[in-house]
């Protein structure tokens, strides 16, 4: 009994130290979501594409940011730049080779709370078969009751990427060697 | 109208050959142009020309069907056997049906995301389907791998054309020239 005690008290000891983490759906179904590509073109302008597929989640707790977790998975082939021989292009074996390496996966390691409503979150981003660290500025949106009963929370993130270090080096020239992805994505509590 | 030879109609050989012309020169610009890195300066000017005279040549072959129905082919040179008519024959709806499943592919790799094809500059070819999954990349490997094929089958036509002349020393190629 005793024995049982102490076991009951560590464990709501344990529990007070991760605290109660929500854990969050990514809203794509209801498309409040999107995983988008800015790159250079030329030099000259930007062109804007994004992948239509992708799923996700992540965990917040608002008494312990510092632990919040992220995962996302992208379906490489859903590229769309709206521009059919484009991304014909991209998802060839010149560019993201979506037939060896169909998805992408973001796995977050750390979470840093910087000031107000902002952070950086810390992961691993795994792109044409390449898993290498980046960094997230993420900046908290808002979060509340929706309308329908649920709970959101929604957040944007930027992070720039150098294609050639995820073994992309098709020649774009030398403006378009990185790329900024542009993150927006609203959670559902579960 | 030499020694008396049945030729085809002017118009059908003028559209054999300007076909064989169209059909060597977008096969040649289409190898060509896949293979041209991002900076080359014929990057968007060969695709564009590729698809303007594809669809041309499509053009063409609905014209020389529509002719061909209207007119009295002329039938095979005397001494061909069953094989060889029945294979020329063969050939020739394949080869027909080949430049339009190709041109079809090749409709369809441009305009997967609803956008139409300009036709010289001079208008443009709409978009007609809802585009199915995965569209542009099927029809890329089919419009390939159909090229492909129609090359040999010309090779083998080709053969044919030369063996009658060569060989067989009859008018079969003469009267498409």
């Amino acid at each position: 009994m005793k024995k049982t005690l102490a076991a009951l008290s560590f464990a709501s000891l344990a529990f007070a130290g991760t605290t109660l983490a929500d854990d969050y759906v990514i809203d794509t179904e209801g498309q409040h979501a999107s995983v988008q590509f800015k790159i250079s073109h030329l030099g000259y302008s930007y062109i804007f594409g994004r992948f239509d597929e992708f799923s996700g989640t992540f965990s917040y707790d608002e008494e312990n940011p510092a632990a919040a977790t992220v995962n996302v998975t992208v379906n490489t082939d859903s590229i769309n730049t709206n521009h059919a021989e484009r991304d014909k292009h991209l998802r060839s074996a010149d560019m993201l080779d979506v037939s060896e390496f169909p998805q992408s996966t973001f796995v977050s390691t750390a979470y840093t709370p910087g000031e107000g409503d902002s952070g950086v979150l810390e992961g691993n981003l795994t792109l044409h078969g390449v898993t290498k660290p980046i960094s997230i500025a993420v900046e908290q949106v808002g979060a509340g009751d929706d309308p329908w009963g649920g709970f959101r929370r929604g957040f944007t993130g930027t992070a720039t990427i150098t294609l050639a270090d995820f073994g992309i080096d098709y020649n774009l020239g030398p403006a378009s060697r990185e790329m900024e992805l542009i993150l927006a994505v609203e959670g559902i509590r579960q | 109208m030499t020694d008396g030879i049945k030729k085809w109609p002017l118009l059908s050989r003028s559209l054999h050959w300007l076909s064989a012309l169209f059909v060597f020169g977008l096969f040649a610009v289409g190898y060509y142009m896949t293979g041209l890195g991002y900076y080359d300066p014929l990057y968007h000017t060969l695709p564009w020309w590729h698809k303007s005279f594809g669809l041309l040549l499509m053009a063409l072959v609905i014209v020389r069907l529509g002719y061909r129905a209207k007119i009295t082919t002329p039938p095979p040179e005397p001494g061909h056997s069953r094989f060889e008519k029945r294979a020329a024959a063969l050939t020739h709806a394949l080869l027909y049906l080949l430049i339009l499943a190709i041109g079809i592919s090749g409709y369809l790799i441009s305009t997967a995301e609803g956008k139409g094809i300009v036709f010289f500059g001079w208008f443009e070819v709409p978009a007609l389907s809802r585009p199915f999954d995965g569209q542009a990349d099927i029809a890329g490997l089919v419009h390939l791998w159909l090229a492909w094929s129609l090359i040999a089958l010309v090779a083998i036509h080709a053969a044919g054309a030369l063996k009658h002349h060569f060989i067989d020393r009859d008018n079969t190629l003469k009267r498409m020239l």
